[in-house]
């Protein structure tokens, strides 16, 4: 590539709150991520956009502490095991970091929530595993993160099954934010609701990426998705990271061969 | 006082599936004061909107430097690390661009009031200024709660000049702002950029009507059409 190699920070005070270095994962004969490094500034949206199978989803699950790496270290600010790669952790202390500073919201709501459970039993979940018993302060903590989330209210003991696709989503958002988590990941959050519903969520999204300011990690496929949310872009492609760059610059002037033919693939 | 300092910027493009590389400018140089207005002429497709993209940086450049002085300190912006671009994008160098891209199912009082959201300001304050700001550019306030997806190319142009310009920036860049404005907008714009030429912000723009903006012009900057394109090995 013929540009100009880009210099480290100089301005920005803060150090990111998310340092994953040379992640390497292989399934049997299929490497599934190759050398893998990322970071994230507080606040931040990162998108990650690439095939099926380009590494996406696995990435997704390392960072969401669900499997080890075969190599690569992880930081997260996620007291107090801040110091620590988390990929050495114990499982019990794997848990913990998970449920008090790691939200995920899957493209199926199954694998996210309890179906058959109430919609604030299943948020309140959450404050439960962190150690929340009082009944009271459980509905109160459900009831406002469904409320951040536009959830309607009038339906927060509906269980899920009986919800609209638009709404499990918001359950599980309103799960995955109860704890205010130091990093959110979403897999294709909107893959598969309806356009105006898609549209809904994202101005959801949007809202809380400014009043939260979490951390956002996002994968999809749908450029007009990750034009939407993403400060920054990576993308991938055979397990690897082909270029990443701010989301505009990555639309509008993509240097790799790859991201090219991909920009140029949108309708 | 310098504000920018642009010292022989290139830009190419680079189009793998063609084989072809396409350059629009090489070794551009100049400056731009505080409180300065600058203009960026020359003919259709000689990479006026090009060089404004690379200072703001959604186009990469090729070679060349771009040190902008900001309120934190100086930085070249042609190899600013993104995360240091997107902080001065949200505190102090605008963009306004010809088009609105309009968030479907966001109301035009939402979008123009995005910008203070970001920074900080408190959501009733913001949507205070946001309404002040679309009143200035005459946008019907039965529309302020209407979703500008469905806004007329005029309407949404007004969107687009009360958000890119509701935030006080240190430095302006205007990709054809007019057009598809009516005359009671062009006036606002040419009120809220005296304004800001007067604060100090300093303006690097191009514009199709440069009379539109005449008394607020200081000089200019002429690109010359280069050689179209050069062909190059083609890469698999």
């Amino acid at each position: 590539m013929q540009t100009l190699p880009l210099k480290p920070p100089q301005l920005t005070q803060h150090n990111p709150v998310v340092r994953a270095t040379g992640l390497q994962k292989t399934y049997g004969q299929v490497v599934a991520l190759r050398d893998v490094s990322l970071v994230a500034y507080p606040g931040e949206v990162l998108g990650i956009v690439g095939e099926s199978g380009s590494g996406k989803s696995t990435l997704l699950r390392l960072l969401n502490l669900q499997e080890s790496a075969d190599a690569g270290t992880f930081y997260l600010e996620a007291s107090p095991h801040d110091q620590q790669d988390l990929f050495t952790l114990d499982r019990y202390q794997a848990r913990q970091v998970r449920v008090r500073h790691i939200g995920i919201v899957y493209q199926n709501p199954h694998l996210g929530l309890r179906m058959n459970h109430t919609s604030s039993g299943n948020v309140a979940e959450r404050l439960i595993l962190a150690g929340e018993r009082s009944f009271g302060s459980l509905r109160r903590a459900a009831r406002e993160s469904l409320q951040v989330s536009d959830f309607p209210l009038g339906r927060m003991d509906d269980p899920p099954r009986k919800l609209s696709g638009g709404m499990q989503q918001r359950v599980q958002l309103a799960k995955a934010i109860a704890l205010k988590p130091t990093l959110l990941l979403l897999d294709e959050p909107t893959t598969g609701l309806d356009v105006s519903v898609q549209a809904l969520v994202l101005d959801t999204l949007k809202r809380l990426q400014y009043e939260l300011g979490i951390t956002m990690l996002i994968v999809s496929h749908d450029l007009g998705v990750i034009r939407t949310l993403a400060d920054r872009v990576m993308v991938m492609r055979d397990g690897r990271v082909v270029e990443a760059g701010l989301t505009d610059q990555i639309l509008e002037d993509p240097q790799h061969p790859y991201t090219q033919q991909l920009v140029h693939a949108k309708l | 006082m310098t504000l920018l300092s642009v010292q022989h910027l290139t830009k190419h493009f680079q189009i793998h599936a063609l084989g072809r590389e396409v350059r629009p400018f090489e070794g551009l140089s100049f400056e731009l004061k505080a409180g300065e207005f600058k203009l960026v002429t020359g003919p259709n497709g000689a990479g006026k909107s090009t060089l404004l993209r690379c200072i703001y940086r959604s186009y990469l450049p090729t070679s060349g430097r771009a040190v902008y002085h900001s309120s934190l300190g100086s930085i070249d912006l042609a190899c600013a690390a993104d995360v240091d671009i997107t902080l001065l994008r949200r505190s102090e160098i605008g963009y306004v661009s010809q088009f609105l891209r309009p968030r479907p199912r966001a109301s035009a009082l939402e979008l123009v009031a995005e910008p203070l959201l970001h920074a900080g300001v408190a959501r009733p304050l913001a949507l205070e200024q946001a309404a002040t700001s679309l009143q200035e550019f005459g946008l019907k306030p039965e529309l302020w709660e209407a979703y500008p997806t469905t806004f007329s190319g005029g309407e949404q142009q007004k969107v687009n000049l009360a958000r890119a310009l509701i935030r006080p920036n240190r430095l302006l860049l205007l990709d054809e702002p007019t057009a598809s404005l009516d005359l009671a907008a062009r006036t606002a714009l040419l009120r809220r950029l005296r304004e800001l030429k007067e604060r100090g912000v300093g303006l690097l723009g191009i514009f199709h009507h440069p009379e539109d903006v005449g008394s607020l012009v200081d000089n200019g900057i002429e690109i010359q059409i280069q050689e179209e394109e050069v062909a190059v090995g083609r890469q698999a």
